[in-house]
């Protein structure tokens, strides 16, 4: 049985409608990066299966407890750090994350330790004792993060954890997920397409309140239809024809670019214009023309050109 | 080190219930003196009560061992005064988005909605009692009825309640604080006004005998003086703890209606 399981649900503000029949099922050890452009959809989802807002249609469960009928139990199971990552800024973190664990039913050293812990995994034993209004973004960030853990929940949803932290921070955020993922059904919603390829399992992708995409970043990044592109070094062994126009014909179509050129070497990139070609064809291509490739690498496909030919090509509901 | 998994819930509802309204009500009372509100409050409360009633009406020239003349002001500065200490209560978790965290922590509304409120009511027993003064000072110059003055100060603080639970709820509807002061503080108004002719001949025109007699029913002047005439009379005890639970009630329509919304 899933830990996250929606079925379609369904939103709607106004005369807008936030979030159209998405249905999803989150196991233990999976990661779900959850995408989608701004308004599309993700916090309100988020927030329906958090049980803070209640949807028009649909159900949503958490460890198989409905989120607005058993809300308490369902709850009792979640971690949740909401968009912004709020906190009362009049409590020191200590005193705040206490106040939370004892809304969680923690209590005396079993709340101690848990505390203990999430100080040392989150590093936050230098603001321990200051109150949450003097910290920086990342440490309000780390705070959110370690209210969410605090009572080790089986599921956790994650309202964009990284935001705002620097490199160092994200990593540390990253391997913490990564340690915690193998016991927990995880869902963090991110803008950062990196992220999603370095802790993700699978990802899922909404635009305008409807899931487009869900498959793991892998077979995402295969449905890229981004024109090939190859860099190329090469070692030319005769003539001062020009490069370019000398490779034209044989790559019909294709953008060819020198980026540089010194002596005998040559460096080029090309977005091959009509379907695709491995680089060992493209090597002996060149080399019927006299060229000695030297090295050629091709450009890995990238998420974020998969996140905008998804996102874009939806119609307006 | 090996993480630390909750309990399953073993304990009454009733029990858990009243953890978690001792848990946020502790939140809630600590939070008005970690800000300067708590202290503003205070001074502005007894300056104004000791300066209106030994000023405005006399206390040492009326020549009576009693302490009528501060109590006859509370209404008017609960009328100010409540709104301030209540809007903050869950505006400003609507401001600061700390609502949605507080909303999916495994609590229930009402829990909420009353730890909020007894927060609230608490400090405002805080300032009651920090008018001992008062009290003492009438005892040191004569020898008043202390069990009018004692009656009086039960129905000053039911009434603060009320007005309090009204401005608690008002403070659920905005995420606006000014707002939430103002709306809070004209219905108060009203509600004060509600036993004056000012407010009676306006009902008395059109509406029949009854509607101007449930009207005049309202008046929390009219109540609270019954109650410091020195006798607590049942019924007006039930006027303001069912306006405290009627508000509460809608307080707790308002925080889950904002939830479907």
């Amino acid at each position: 049985m899933p830990l996250i399981e929606t079925q379609n649900l369904t939103k709607s503000f106004g005369d807008v409608l936030a979030v159209d029949d998405v249905s999803l099922g989150v196991d233990r050890g999976e990661v779900v990066g959850f995408l989608g452009p701004n308004g599309a959809g993700k916090s309100t989802t988020m927030r329906m299966i958090a049980g803070f807002l209640e949807p028009d249609q649909g159900t949503a469960e958490i460890c198989g407890h409905d989120v607005v009928a058993d809300a308490i139990a369902a709850r009792r199971r979640l971690g949740y750090l909401p968009e912004g990552a709020p906190a009362y800024g009049d409590m020191t973190v200590a005193s705040f994350l206490n106040f939370v664990g004892r809304m969680r039913g923690m209590s005396g050293p079993g709340l101690n330790d848990r505390l203990a812990y999430m100080v040392d995994k989150v590093h936050l034993g230098d603001v321990w004792n200051k109150p949450v209004d003097a910290l920086s973004k990342g440490f309000k960030r780390r705070v959110g993060i370690a209210q969410a853990l605090v009572h080790d929940p089986d599921v956790l949803i994650l309202d964009e954890p990284t935001d705002g932290l620097d490199p160092n921070q994200k990593h540390e955020m990253r391997s913490l997920i990564g340690e915690i993922a193998a016991e927990k059904a995880i869902v963090v919603s991110t803008h950062i397409l990196e992220e999603v390829e370095a802790i993700c399992t699978r990802t899922v992708i909404i635009a305008r309140g409807k899931v487009v995409a869900d498959e793991t970043p892998a077979a995402l990044l295969k449905r890229s239809r981004r024109p090939q592109e190859v860099r190329v070094r090469i070692t030319r062994q005769s003539g001062d024809a020009d490069l370019v126009k000398a490779l034209s014909p044989h790559l019909p179509g294709s953008d060819i670019r020198l980026i540089e050129s010194h002596g005998d070497q040559s460096e080029l990139v090309v977005k091959l214009g009509q379907g695709r070609i491995s680089t060992a064809d493209l090597t002996n291509t060149l080399a019927r023309d006299g060229l000695i490739v030297t090295e050629i690498a091709e450009a890995p496909p990238r998420l974020d050109d998969v996140f905008r030919e998804i996102t874009q090509s939806q119609p307006p509901s | 080190m090996t993480s630390q998994r909750i309990p399953p819930d073993a304990t009454s509802p009733m029990s858990n219930s009243l953890r978690t309204i001792g848990i946020v009500f502790a939140r809630e009372f600590f939070a008005y003196f970690k800000t300067p509100l708590a202290a503003i409050f205070l001074f502005v409360f007894l300056a104004l009560a000791a300066g209106l009633t030994f000023f405005a009406t006399g206390f040492f020239t009326r020549g009576q061992a009693d302490l009528a003349s501060f109590f006859t002001w509370h209404p008017w500065l609960f009328l100010i005064l409540m709104p301030a200490i209540g809007m903050r209560l869950w505006a400003e978790e609507r401001r600061s988005g700390t609502i949605e965290l507080l909303m999916t922590l495994p609590v229930r509304t009402w829990e909420l909605v009353v730890a909020k409120f007894l927060a609230g009511w608490a400090f405002v027993a805080v300032a009651l009692i920090c008018t001992f003064p008062m009290w003492w000072t009438v005892n040191y110059l004569g020898a008043p009825d202390n069990g009018v003055i004692f009656a009086s100060y039960v129905g000053s603080w039911l009434m603060a309640g009320a007005f309090l639970a009204l401005a608690a709820c008002i403070s659920a509807m905005t995420k606006n604080q000014v707002i939430a002061f103002i709306v809070a503080g004209l219905i108060g108004f009203l509600l004060v006004m509600a036993g004056f002719d000012l407010v009676l001949s306006a009902v008395r025109g059109w509406a029949p005998t009854f509607v101007t007699d449930a009207v005049q029913s309202l008046s929390f002047i009219s109540h609270f003086n019954r109650l410091s005439r020195g006798v607590i009379e049942l019924p007006t005890v039930i006027f303001f703890i069912s306006m405290i639970l009627l508000c509460l009630w809608i307080n707790i329509q308002v925080v889950d209606l904002k939830k479907a919304a």
